[in-house]
């Protein structure tokens, strides 16, 4: 797979006029199920040619967020303007500029690749040559064009995904929203999808993405927005904000408890922040703390690396389990 | 065409239908044929005339009726209940302008589709049973049809309600078998006892087997009219509760 191929239109690449950029703005959203905040007063805008990264651990309310978007969930509070259209009034108009890669998996089993793409488009009230043009030019696009006949059940993951991702884009939507869409895949899938929103996000494609692989959001997305127990505890540009909260450099180093009571004594007079996880110590340094190495050279092991998203959603977030 | 944007949704339906038509069709033309067969033929030859009519004469147009109400039914219990559940199809569809309206009209108007093209599959083999229909058959079309979308709107709020397919079998045996064996299908109403009598003639598919039978044979001694009206009635009200009860489903 070369990453050469032209990607299909999309009405992203239209330059819009200035001020008038704005695709999602969200207000005070609040979502309650019973006394569960699901989502709990969520402001947020989305402009023209971003890619909103969402995260958050399970059960955070990313995906009622987005299904309040969709006007699958009804919102207990707040407001939301999609394209300057009021959700959940003008729901029916908005969902036309619309594209969605659902959580889970919703291919029409009864139909084939291609009869999944045609009918989806029929819904868009696309049809005929046109929708046979689009759908060829998609499923080229996702690497499916030799499996047009195939029934649905004979595809792998990684192609039944590429295909939601196909019908996602059939309506050339101005707003791709994706819901995980590449969890559960094995990692040859997931570049090759990956690979493909690079492509649509160059292209100007505005993009709002959950996904639990931290390091391909932090690829991809301009800002991101990140959501705990229904609340946006943070949002910024990934690399200001790994810097404002967590540091420059992590050092992870391994030894024993006397040996890292010492070193974190040593670190926290170097600017930074430490943390103790079972018998290894993290310090997250907010300068350059490299003349700090000749001390760990007696430790069974340490690393230093650059800080990166995981280690500020987890300063967020806590390292404690979620149910989902 | 906005507002016949369920339409790609009853072309769904039938793009998939088209791929098995043949043991759709059988499972739903099965039944009523093989009474007809055995109740007609059966036990029809000792049995005295009604109105004026055989047995096998009496039985067919009511056996018609039948098929259209299991057929649509069926569609929009287990067929709908599948798409709804299992396949994610309605979840598929709220993320395109399609809305919870148009989907229930979709499935709505494909289970009453399917009801009718029992009904004239059937129509059609019955001079092979020897009962010849009038010319007043074609315009039972149309009624056969609303009370298909009857059915079907009724087993969409079912599809609404349920939460497995074991569900179903209250549907089955609590409504569609007495109904199919208390509109006068299978014997006339007269026969029971006036003040009883009021109830049965109000059950949702006895008009419609009373209509049946009195275009079938061009006879217009009942009043056709006022059938029409409440059924039609009936049958609106059936839609737009099944749209209420298909909301309360899908959106939280
Ligand atoms: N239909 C529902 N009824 C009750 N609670 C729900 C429902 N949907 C989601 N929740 C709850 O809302 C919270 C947010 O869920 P969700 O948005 O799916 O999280 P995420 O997508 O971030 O993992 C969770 O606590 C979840 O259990
Ligand atoms: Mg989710």
């Amino acid at each position: 797979m070369t990453s050469t191929q032209t990607a299909p239109q999309t009405a992203g690449a239209v330059t819009p006029a200035a001020g008038d950029d704005i695709i999602v703005q969200v207000s005070g959203l609040c979502k309650f199920f019973g006394s569960r905040r699901a989502v709990d007063n969520v402001s947020f805008t989305i402009r023209q040619g971003e890619c909103v990264g969402f995260l958050g651990p399970n059960g955070a309310g990313k995906t009622t967020t987005i299904n309040m978007l969709l006007g699958l969930v009804e919102k207990s509070g707040g407001t939301m303007r999609i394209m300057h259209l009021d959700i959940p009034a003008q729901q029916q108009e908005a969902k036309c500029f619309i594209g969605v890669v659902p959580q889970t998996d919703s291919l029409d089993p009864d139909l084939t690749v291609e009869e999944n793409l045609l009918t989806y488009a029929s819904y868009f009230n696309i049809t005929g040559r046109k929708a046979r043009a689009k759908s060829a030019e998609l499923l080229e696009f996702f690497a499916l064009a030799n499996r047009r006949q195939e029934i649905i059940e004979h595809l792998s993951g990684g192609q039944r995904r590429r295909l939601l991702l196909a019908r996602a884009l059939i309506n050339e939507p101005k707003l791709l929203i994706l819901d995980e869409p590449t969890v559960g895949l094995d990692p040859q899938a997931r570049h090759l999808i990956w690979e493909r929103l690079e492509i649509l996000q160059q292209q100007g494609t505005t993009m709002l993405l959950t996904s639990h692989y931290l390091d391909e959001v932090e690829h991809l997305s301009s800002r991101v927005l990140i959501l705990d127990h229904g609340k946006i505890v943070a949002q910024g540009v990934p690399q200001q904000l790994i810097t404002e909260l967590v540091g420059i450099d992590v050092f992870v180093i391994e030894g024993t408890t006397a040996e890292l009571d010492a070193l974190e004594k040593s670190f926290k007079q170097c600017e930074a922040t430490t943390e103790r996880v079972n018998d290894k110590l993290y310090a997250y340094t907010q300068e350059d703390c490299s003349r700090l190495e000749s001390l760990l050279k007696k430790s069974r092991s340490w690393l230093r690396r650059p800080a990166n998203l995981e280690d500020l959603f987890i300063q967020l977030t806590g390292r404690s389990l979620r149910e989902s | 065409m906005k507002h016949l944007r369920f339409w790609t949704l009853w072309r769904r339906n039938s793009r998939v239908w088209r791929k098995h038509v043949m043991a759709t069709l059988i499972g739903n033309l099965g039944q009523p044929l093989l009474f007809l067969l055995a109740m007609g033929y059966g036990i029809g030859h000792e049995m005295q005339t009604i109105d004026g009519l055989t047995y096998l004469q009496f039985l067919a147009p009511g056996l018609v009726t039948s098929s259209v109400m299991y057929s649509a039914a069926f569609e929009t219990t287990y067929g709908s209940y599948t798409r709804l559940s299992m396949q994610k199809t309605y979840e598929a569809i709220l993320m395109t302008p399609l809305g919870i309206t148009d989907i229930a009209l979709g499935e709505i108007f494909w289970g009453a589709s399917k009801g009718l093209l029992s009904a004239i599959i059937m129509l059609a083999m019955l001079p092979l049973f020897g009962v010849w229909p009038s010319i007043w058959t074609l315009a039972l079309l149309p009624v056969l049809f609303m009370s298909g979308v009857f059915f079907a709107a009724f087993g969409l709020i079912m599809t609404a309600l349920a939460s497995s397919y074991e569900f179903f079998n209250y549907f089955i045996s609590l409504i569609l078998t007495p109904l199919f064996l208390f509109s006068g299908i299978f014997f006339p109403l007269k026969t029971i006892v006036p003040s009883a009598r009021i109830f049965f003639e109000l059950l949702p598919l006895t008009p419609i087997v009373t209509l049946s039978r009195m275009l079938c044979y061009g006879q217009f001694h009942e009043p056709w009219l006022l059938k029409i009206a409440g059924s039609l009635l009936l049958t609106l009200f059936t839609c737009w509760l099944s749209v209420i009860f298909l909301r309360k489903r899908l959106i939280q």
